[in-house]
């Protein structure tokens, strides 16, 4: 193992390769090194991270190296601290970034499912921005490194989050809901429930025209369009298949539970 | 395979070590420094018995990539004491029962530290969130939570 060290992220950008790994919050990189992980054989970081968290004209504004502490300690996100506070224990909440949640994979990454939920788009280190989706898609392989992401405050009381875990209070997730219920373009996502966040297109068609107790029933039956769950040591395919509507039929009719 | 300086303040003291690429603080304190007072658990982020405090703030040290803790202060369960005075908490802990098989305790301790340092007159709740984070396989948390709120008190000048 090697580690590089770079002032800034833009440096770092530019030494990010196939067997290099760029350390944000070291929560799940870390275990990788200390485990033996062979994918990999060198540690790329910056001294100067973003872990600002503003709102200007444009939106909201998250720095990728905030922390989920500093997600609960900024009154801006509020809305996002039901989900910060979902994740880990006290320590790992002092640690784990947003950026790096980005990059989290399963049973991981339930800041990130919240994200695509609000439609965030990230901001690259060389300028750019993409929405998160694409870059999720793309996450194995990324083009660069995220300086931050940006999301539009969503109107009061229409975003959800729930994460299903059987350990409380810092069990992983089996699975991980968001919904933003936008009128006519509302937004369902799921963690846990195909290899990266991904959006319930059958939940977000039968919620287009709100969100009555018709509209709760079709999208819960229709939910799992779109997604593509697996097996793995916290639940079978089968079960999540089994569970997935009844806790977006909780999410949706109970509101914010987490 | 070349080795990087680190220099830090642990527990007051100075210190300056050679470390390897990619290792975690956990070692480094352990095997470097000579400060076997942070326990190494899981290694994987689950247990929280390795809990050191860079600059007042919990961390997994077995998380912390060594290297980046460069000028920073950490703080272990070794500076608790100030020289044969155990702090408040160890009192409690041990007049508590609050440690049988004794592994979580380092981590529970600091947890615990930084908890009272930010709020001195902690709730019940606020005790069950700061050690949330440490797992405890013998006592069922409720002597540590108890310990917690005595230290907590006596430390006001309270009468428990």
């Amino acid at each position: 193992m090697q580690v590089e060290t770079f002032s800034t992220l833009q440096e770092a950008s530019g030494a990010v390769h196939d067997r290099a790994q760029f350390l944000a919050g070291g929560t799940i990189l870390m275990r990788a090194v200390t485990y033996g992980d062979q994918s990999f054989d060198t540690i790329v970081r910056a001294q100067q991270v973003d872990r600002s968290i503003g709102s200007d004209a444009g939106g909201l504004r998250i720095g990728a190296g905030a922390t989920m502490a500093d997600v609960l300690a900024s009154r801006d996100v509020d809305f996002l601290h039901p989900v910060a506070r979902a994740i880990g224990g006290p320590q790992v909440r002092n640690m784990g970034t947003v950026g790096g949640n980005i990059f989290a994979r399963n049973p991981y990454g339930d800041f990130a499912v919240a994200l695509l939920a609000l439609d965030a788009q990230a901001v690259m280190a060389d300028g750019r921005t993409m929405p998160l989706g694409d870059l999720l898609a793309t996450r194995e392989r990324p083009g660069g490194l995220v300086q931050a992401v940006t999301i539009a405050r969503p109107e009061s009381g229409t975003f959800r989050f729930r994460k299903v875990s059987r350990v409380k209070p810092k069990g992983v997730s089996v699975m991980s809901i968001a919904a933003h219920l936008k009128r006519g373009d509302p937004r369902v996502v799921f963690g846990n429930m195909a290899p990266t966040p991904t959006r319930s297109v059958g939940a977000e068609r039968a919620l287009a025209n709100g969100t009555d107790a018709g509209a709760i029933a079709a999208a819960c039956s229709a939910c799992l369009e779109g997604l593509a769950p697996a097996d793995d040591p916290l639940a079978t395919e089968w079960y999540r298949r089994e569970v997935a509507p009844v806790h977006l039929k909780r999410l949706l009719e109970e509101g914010a539970r987490y | 395979m070349a080795k990087t300086p680190v220099t830090f303040t642990l527990n007051d003291m100075e210190t300056a070590l050679f470390v390897d690429p990619g290792a975690n603080l956990n070692d480094v304190l352990r095997r470097g420094a000579g400060d076997l007072t942070t326990k190494n658990g899981c290694g994987q982020g689950t247990c929280g018995a390795c809990t050191v405090l860079i600059d007042g703030v919990p961390h997994l040290s077995c998380l912390t990539l060594a290297e980046s803790t460069e000028g920073r202060r950490i703080d272990t369960t070794g500076g608790l004491a100030g020289g044969p005075e155990l702090h408040p908490l160890q009192t409690a802990f041990m007049e508590g029962f609050a440690a049988q098989c004794g592994f979580c305790t380092a981590g529970m301790l600091m947890a615990a530290k930084a908890l009272l340092d930010k709020t001195p007159n902690p709730t019940r709740e606020d005790v069950v969130e700061a050690i949330s984070g440490n797992l405890c396989r013998c006592t069922g948390y409720e002597p540590i939570i108890d310990a917690i709120l005595t230290a907590a008190a006596r430390m006001q000048g309270r009468a428990v």
